[in-house]
């Protein structure tokens, strides 16, 4: 599944870069060193004279990752962060640290595709696209995080989401993931058995609660079952102001 | 018609700030604000005022762009929100020109050009800051500026909470500026 969009990049980018230089190849290289600093002095462009500004952010929509690139580069984010950790507990702290700024992003980039589908799907029968709320209830961000969240992730949805029983704890709730894709390929030493390097995906969790403006703590945890082995479960903690407001939306009649 | 756009975080600081005049109906895009020069601050105090509103706003109304949201009328400056998902505001002050006293400087020296320009901007977006047409403009200007945002937030060596610099950002938002405002 994901061989025939790698393969296409890669012949994209091997089509554009020879040709050229492989052409006119003397003329060329002055040319190019030239152009970008005398538009705008200062700034650096590259080569193609492209910024991100100029690329498109659906066009990577449908493109997968390789698997086994994905896998690689987590095991070496993980080992990054078992440097110089005095525990599981801090390697876990590590490990959500680098998921965190990946979900503040992740929630614009959520937005800004959920509107510019919306909008091309109704460009030609009317103007008034409506784009999608922000999550302003517990609820609601929790069924963003659930469907549109882990689909964009791990192109499926989360299996379950569940609010604690215990009444002391109302500020709890759980998401469940029977088989974290994160999980995978990671093996966990039988002394370091409280490890779950899904952590990293409870980060990015944290960051799309924080830039909801939902203050919460979200950890990882470990709940095997018979069928699934590594079942994983992301207990999220919201904070009180959350409950607070929460419990004034609701006598508004917010929704 | 002139704009104060201001991008801040929401730690409330300012990112990103522009200021700008209207495109449309042979405006010439230099902002011309009703304060001197030297009090150009005034558009950040009362852009940074309407803070407290937003935040009001942002809880009742799930949608990221709030409209028309306060008004300062000693100034006639209508300021317009948007919020991102992750939570930084775009704030969008704009002051229609002042017509009393352009009038006379106009008749005095060119009776039929100033008349030909108080009825294009009638009927342009910056007679009316609170009709439909123009917060349908500025909607668009805003989801134009929050698509520059999003590539902007998504480049690696962008944190949340920086100071937007880029030269190209600034353009982009000039040019959506010029073309919806």
């Amino acid at each position: 599944m994901s061989a025939p969009p790698r393969h296409s990049a890669v012949m994209s980018i091997s089509n554009a870069g020879p040709p050229q230089s492989a052409s006119t190849d003397k003329p060329q290289t002055p040319q190019q060193a030239q152009t970008p600093t005398q538009p705008m002095s200062g700034l650096r462009v590259p080569s193609n004279r492209k910024t991100i500004y100029d690329r498109h952010l659906n066009r990577s929509r449908n493109a997968e990752l390789s698997r086994a690139s994905f896998a690689f580069l987590f095991a070496e984010m993980v080992t990054y962060a078992q440097r110089r950790v005095t525990g599981i507990q801090d390697l876990e702290k590590r490990l959500n640290e680098q998921g965190y700024p990946l979900g503040l992003r992740l929630l614009d980039l959520l937005f800004y595709r959920s509107t510019s589908t919306s909008s091309s799907a109704l460009s030609s029968s009317s103007t008034s696209s409506s784009p999608p709320n922000r999550p302003l209830r517990i609820i609601t961000l929790l069924h963003l995080i659930h469907g549109p969240l882990w689909r964009l992730l791990f192109q499926r949805a989360a299996d379950a989401l569940e609010h604690s029983v215990s009444a002391d704890t109302p500020n709890e709730y759980m998401i469940t993931d029977n088989d974290p894709l994160v999980n995978t390929y990671i093996s966990v030493p039988r002394e370091m058995s409280m490890l779950n390097c899904a952590a990293f995906v409870a980060g990015i969790i944290e960051g799309v609660c924080d830039g909801c403006g939902f203050e919460a703590k979200v950890s990882a945890h470990n709940q095997p079952s018979e069928m699934w082995p590594s079942r994983t479960v992301f207990l999220l903690r919201f904070g009180d102001s959350v409950m607070e407001r929460e419990k004034v939306l609701e006598r508004a009649g917010v929704k | 018609m002139s704009y104060y756009f201001t991008i801040l975080s929401p730690t409330d600081t300012p990112l990103f700030n522009i200021a700008f005049g209207t495109s449309k109906g042979g405006g010439d895009g230099i902002a011309r604000f009703r304060f001197p020069d030297t009090a150009q601050y005034m558009n950040q105090f009362i852009i940074h005022s309407s803070l407290d509103i937003v935040e009001e706003a942002q809880w009742t109304n799930g949608g990221m762009y709030l409209k028309h949201i306060d008004t300062y009328p000693p100034a006639a400056a209508y300021i317009s929100a948007f919020l991102t998902p992750s939570g930084a505001r775009f704030l969008l002050l704009h002051q229609p020109p002042q017509l009393p006293s352009a009038t006379p400087t106009g008749s005095s020296s060119l009776l039929n050009a100033s008349g030909s320009a108080t009825r294009a901007s009638s009927n342009s977006i910056a007679a009316n800051p609170t009709s439909p047409q123009t917060e349908e403009a500025v909607r668009q200007f805003m989801n134009e500026v929050y698509d520059t945002y999003v590539k902007t937030s998504m480049s690696p060596f962008y944190k949340q909470g920086m100071e937007i610099r880029s030269p190209v950002f600034r353009g982009r938002v000039t040019a959506a500026g010029k073309k919806w405002l």
